[in-house]
């Protein structure tokens, strides 16, 4: 679990990316609490998984800093304190044979080393699977599972690796309505056991029905505070709609 | 669950016996080597042939009463097992033509340890000169690749023709110098292979097999997800320049039997058919290798016996188990949809 000590899991300020001459993402400063549940909102194109690489360490910004559990992106080791579910993570294995097993226990590997899995990290693999509910589905090939089956497996890796963030970018395309729900009130029980959540969703309802704070950019940031403050502002509106202008920077 | 674990617990067994053979003949490739360097060997060598010898007798195959034919089966079975090896990380990562290219790029070498050697009458053994710019070609390959947006295939279709563009200007330039056969550099020669290529193939197969063993998991997800191994602050760039240097070691290696054209083969047929049947990373692992292994046995033998070119033959059986792979795995697929 989070440090106590350290309060801002992610902390962004005055962060910039272009690629090429296009800027992607302009002057954005955030902060993410520890515990927080974020939903980082935008138009398709607007920058939102650029600015979540940004925060992960995925991408370096043309200017501006990151700091991870309080530590500059630079110097930050402790890679296992985040689980991440890409966009392409849900692709990517679609001709290698590997286990769903075998895809969660990699959530242990920064913890083994070079050493081979001991009965421990075993029981945490298990233990990751039970949380999730897919044992049923543990020995089969990844590529065999629904859109909604594979999702909960990769936040069994993030479980496994015992992530203190979790960073989820548009996890639910082409997953069915009640899938997306189960695996959405699974995001809500792992939040409310401390689990920090960034997550990059299309769908704005379900946004502001889930998370505790929301981002809202095109290219800047348009908006950042709790979700009522979110709901009554016109930064969709602006963000989605009219060039932008004002900043909406609540803490 | 049961049937898949019995039947990884069967293909792990059979890859243990399979790799417990290839240590035995690698001894043979030790003595060899002590012997080449008029080191005391302990007469492994000539209990080896003995052996073939007493084979001969009974049954008329003759392959094994030779020193060369040891040493051949020695630098084959160490190509079965290092072959799928690097191929499950490559092939599953896209990357299947980087064998291909490294091969010719090595070509290239070939052709350039050939004029130094003309040129200063300084002699090694062809897979030196091979290795070291095959390693360089590596780095060229990683440096353009990383600076596409992916493995793109354009500038590995460059690399590959370029090198071996280069390597024909120079054997051109540089001919009559040399003695060896570039036919057999490019199709495999199985019956000259030197001692110092069984030991070139055994340091380099000790080297891909210490890596890949001890990083076999960084390998494994880095493969799998690139960017969640990122975040999980794997060092990805050093993982891939890694794994193409070992890929490169491989291709050298597996060239003096397979040659150029048809070395990268065993990188990615073995692999290719055990990866339409297996379920898991490991099983697929196990049964490439035994693919690999098969085939090439299989390969030297029947080659040998009906006079057949050794490489061609290999990469036939291999094709034949891919293709038995592609059928039976259609097979499952029609079953599970009946069901």
């Amino acid at each position: 679990m989070s440090d106590p000590r350290v309060s801002a899991v992610i902390e962004v300020t005055n962060v910039s990316f272009a690629y090429g001459d296009t800027s992607a993402v302009s002057d954005v400063s955030l902060t993410v609490e520890s515990g927080e549940f974020l939903g980082l909102i935008g138009p398709n194109g607007s920058g939102k998984t650029t600015l979540l690489h940004i925060m992960l360490g995925l991408i370096e910004p043309d200017s501006g800093s990151v700091e991870l559990f309080g530590e500059p992106i630079e110097e930050f080791s402790a890679g296992h304190r985040i689980g991440y579910v890409s966009q392409q993570s849900t692709s990517k294995g679609s001709t290698m044979p590997i286990t769903v097993r075998e895809v969660i226990e990699m959530g242990r590997f920064a913890h083994a080393g070079s050493q081979r899995l001991n009965d421990e990290d075993h029981a945490i693999v298990e233990e990751a699977i039970e949380t999730v509910n897919i044992a049923d589905l543990q020995h089969r090939r990844i590529n065999a599972l629904s859109g909604g089956q594979r999702q909960r497996a990769y936040i069994a890796r993030a479980l496994a690796s015992e992530a203190d963030l979790l960073a989820l970018d548009e996890p639910t395309v082409g997953v069915d309505a009640e899938s997306r729900d189960a695996f959405y009130g699974l995001l809500d029980r792992l939040n409310s056991d401390g689990i920090t959540i960034v997550l990059i969703e299309h769908d704005i309802g379900v946004v502001t029905d889930r998370a505790s704070r929301i981002a809202c950019i095109n290219r800047e940031l348009y908006h950042h505070g709790d979700t009522e403050s979110f709901v009554e502002s016109d930064a969709l509106a602006e963000a989605y709609g009219a060039s932008g202008r004002v900043v909406h920077h609540h803490h | 669950m049961q049937n898949s674990t019995r039947r990884l617990q069967a293909l792990r067994s059979a890859a243990i016996v399979s790799f417990g053979f290839v240590l035995i003949l690698s001894a043979f490739l030790v003595s060899d080597t002590l012997l080449t360097y008029g080191l005391p060997n302990g007469g492994l060598v000539s209990a080896f042939v003995s052996v073939g010898q007493i084979i001969a007798e009974a049954t008329g195959f003759t392959l094994l009463s030779f020193r060369f034919g040891w040493r051949m089966l020695a630098i084959g079975g160490l190509i079965g097992i290092v072959g799928p090896l690097i191929g499950m990380y490559i092939v599953h990562r896209e990357m299947a033509m980087i064998g291909e290219t490294l091969a010719h790029t090595a070509f290239a070498g070939v052709a350039i340890g050939l004029l130094v050697t003309g040129a200063t009458g300084i002699e090694t053994n062809y897979l030196l000169p091979a290795l070291i710019v095959a390693i360089l070609g590596a780095f060229l390959v990683e440096y353009l690749a990383a600076r596409s947006s992916s493995y793109g295939d354009v500038p590995i279709a460059i690399m590959l023709s370029g090198s071996f563009a280069l390597g024909t200007l120079v054997i051109s330039y540089g001919g009559g110098l040399t003695g060896i056969s570039i036919e057999g550099v490019l199709f495999g020669n199985v019956s000259v292979v030197p001692p110092s290529g069984g030991t070139i193939m055994l340091v380099l197969s000790a080297i891909v097999i210490g890596v890949v063993a001890t990083q076999y998991k960084q390998l494994l997800f880095i493969t799998f997800d690139e960017q969640a191994a990122r975040v999980a602050q794997l060092n990805v760039s050093a993982y891939n320049s890694l794994l193409i240097v070992l890929t490169a070691l491989v291709v050298v290696g597996a060239m003096q039997i397979l040659g150029v054209i048809l070395v990268a083969a065993m990188l990615v047929v073995p692999v290719a058919a055990a990866s339409q049947i297996a379920t898991s990373f490991r099983e697929a692992l196990y049964l490439a290798v035994l693919i690999g292994e098969a085939s090439i046995m299989v390969g030297l033998v029947a080659a040998h016996q009906a006079g057949l070119p050794a490489g061609g033959t290999i990469v036939m059986l291999g094709v034949v188990c891919y293709i038995a792979a592609v059928v039976l795995s259609d097979r499952d697929l029609a079953a599970i949809s009946i069901r």
